[in-house]
């Protein structure tokens, strides 16, 4: 349906688009955020990092944007980076609020210097594919929370990056919305084929997104388990109540109170 | 494939009921109270500025007040048209003072705000002069700047931009450093150079503050221009508003002073509503401060 269409190959043979190399993470000299985070991005992935606040998944998703550096190790783009490989999603919507929709999707375009009658056909699309076609000349103001949130994610999605990061998009909206987003960032996945590194607080959440979850533990923040999930997509509202996702859901949440519980027992000792 | 609706938008009541159904006795005083409260925002001014002004007229009249010590506000008023040929000409040399001041404060205040943001080092070495500046009275400056400025217009207007010049520095800066700390980070990713960050970020960012400031120095670039007239008084080739009520004063034409002051004090309510005007203009569509909420 769109010229921006990858196909998401099976996981194993999907290209390496990025790689985290052993990477630490210091603070002030002596502040661990994280300690021997490794990490590979193949096309086609959808990634969750999960666990509890502190545990360096905003740490890791910065280091990855560029946002800062490695204290030690590095992060690999095969075949280099450019300016046009990312788009990301805050927490917040984090849209100009003196812009309208439209235009807030067209900043990453402008930054560029193309020229908005070159891209409106482009933004257009992807307003359509996120359900806000009715909402192109708003101000974020009269959207509800849920809505700049598509927008947000409308503006990540519209240079067709070959990665998206998103750090706890849904985090701040009421359950009811929160599960129809994860809907339709499903659907939208299967529409454009598009990566993504996904953070979590939510064990529910990182289920029903990801094909791959990299449960985290705090002090220092690192990976201690991967967790895949072999179920096919498209996964619909009928996957939340099934056996399998109630059996994955439980073994990532042990295996996430293994890891809090080990921590714990470490700084007691 | 298209996303139809969050689960965030209102339902609608399935039965339609009349409208005087559910219009109860609390809505009702509610609505009551709005109107009310619609009305005496207008009202009440007007009210209470007309009963001052009878009263100042009463008081006048009654103690029988002679006009050189104070003058009704009839004569005040006649006054004002008798000698409209000899204030309006200074009225306009005061303007054109504030609003040549206000002009410049405007203009240098935003340059000097985003040379601050864009170099540390800048800011470090200028912001104590701007400092000084404002906290140095003008009163106490103003005889200097007049024996050193001898064309008295470019000394006023001096005076006034120096006044009027800080809040805008200052609400300016405060404004291009506010930006959301995500939408910069956005910036970064998307790798926008200074340019694109001030253009399309920061300015838009400091509107409202700059707004802020900006009504603040239209004030004061009056107060400014008033004083430094007072303060060259006959000095300064000043045939300004100030300088009119001083002359007025000289001759016990207390009537005349009453006149002057009225003229200025108009033009200070004009430039604070054209501020406040622009305010809006600029800010309705998007921020807080210009929202109307129920």
């Amino acid at each position: 349906m769109t010229d921006i269409h990858r196909d998401i190959k099976p996981l194993g043979e999907r290209p390496r688009i990025l790689q985290m190399q052993e990477v630490d993470k210091t603070f002030n000299g002596n502040v661990a955020a994280l300690r021997r985070m490794s990490l590979t991005v193949n096309e086609g992935d959808l990634i969750s990092l999960l666990g509890p606040s502190g545990c360096g998944k905003s740490t890791a998703l910065r280091l990855i944007a560029g946002l800062m550096r490695p204290t030690r190790g590095r992060i690999v783009w095969d075949g280099g980076q450019s300016a046009d490989d990312l788009g990301v999603v805050f927490q917040e919507p984090t849209l100009m609020p003196w812009a309208t929709v439209i235009q807030n999707v067209y900043l990453p375009f402008r930054l560029r210097g193309q020229s908005l009658a070159s891209v409106r056909d482009r933004i257009g699309e992807v307003l359509h594919l996120v359900g806000l076609d009715k909402f192109v000349e708003s101000y974020p103001r009269e959207l509800s929370g849920g809505m700049k949130m598509r927008v947000s994610i409308a503006r990540a999605l519209v240079t067709n990056p070959r990665l998206i990061l998103m750090d706890e998009p849904f985090a701040a909206l009421d359950e009811i919305t929160r599960q129809k987003l994860n809907n339709d960032l499903l659907s939208l996945k299967a529409a454009t084929g598009c990566t993504v590194i996904f953070v979590t607080h939510s064990v529910f959440e990182s289920v029903f997104l990801s094909d791959r979850i990299l449960v985290m533990a705090p002090r220092p923040g690192r990976v201690i388990s991967e967790i895949t999930v072999d179920q096919p997509y498209p996964r619909d509202s009928a996957f939340r109540t099934s056996p399998e996702y109630a059996a994955i859901a439980r073994r990532t949440s042990d295996t996430l109170m293994a890891a809090m519980g080990n921590t714990e027992m470490e700084a007691e000792t | 494939m298209s996303i139809a609706e969050d689960g965030t938008s209102g339902l609608k009541p399935a039965v339609n009921e009349p409208e005087s159904a559910l219009y109860d006795a609390e809505e009702a005083r509610y609505a009551r109270a709005r109107r009310i409260e619609a009305v005496a925002k207008w009202a009440l001014p007007i009210i209470v500025m007309t009963l001052a002004i009878w009263g100042w007229d009463r008081l006048v009249v009654i103690n029988n007040i002679p006009k050189y010590i104070l003058p009704s506000p009839g004569l005040v008023v006649e006054t004002l048209i008798k000698d409209w040929g000899i204030l309006y000409p200074s009225m306009l040399v005061t303007l054109k003072i504030t609003l040549t001041a206000l002009a410049v404060a405007v203009v240098g205040g935003v340059l000097l705000a985003v040379l601050f943001t864009q170099s540390k080092f800048a800011e470090m070495s200028f912001f104590p002069f701007a400092v000084i500046m404002q906290v140095t009275p003008i009163v106490s400056v103003a005889p200097l700047i007049f024996i050193y400025v001898t064309n008295g217009f470019v000394a006023l207007i001096l005076c006034a931009w120096i006044v009027a010049f800080f809040p805008i520095l200052a609400n300016t800066t405060l404004g291009l450093k506010s930006a959301d700390h995500n939408l910069r980070d956005l910036m970064t990713i998307y790798r926008a150079n200074r340019w694109q960050r001030l253009r399309y970020l920061q300015l838009p960012s400091a509107l409202p503050y700059f707004l802020g400031g900006l009504r603040i120095a239209g004030g004061l670039s009056l107060i400014g221009a008033i004083v430094a007239e007072y303060v060259a008084g006959s000095t300064a080739a000043g045939s300004g508003l100030a300088f009119r009520i001083l002359e007025a004063s000289y001759r016990l034409n207390i009537p005349r002073m009453y006149a002057g002051l009225l003229l200025i004090a108009l033009m200070g309510v004009a430039i604070f509503m054209i501020t406040a005007g622009l305010n809006h203009f600029l800010l309705r569509k998007w921020h807080e401060s210009a929202l109307k909420r129920d």
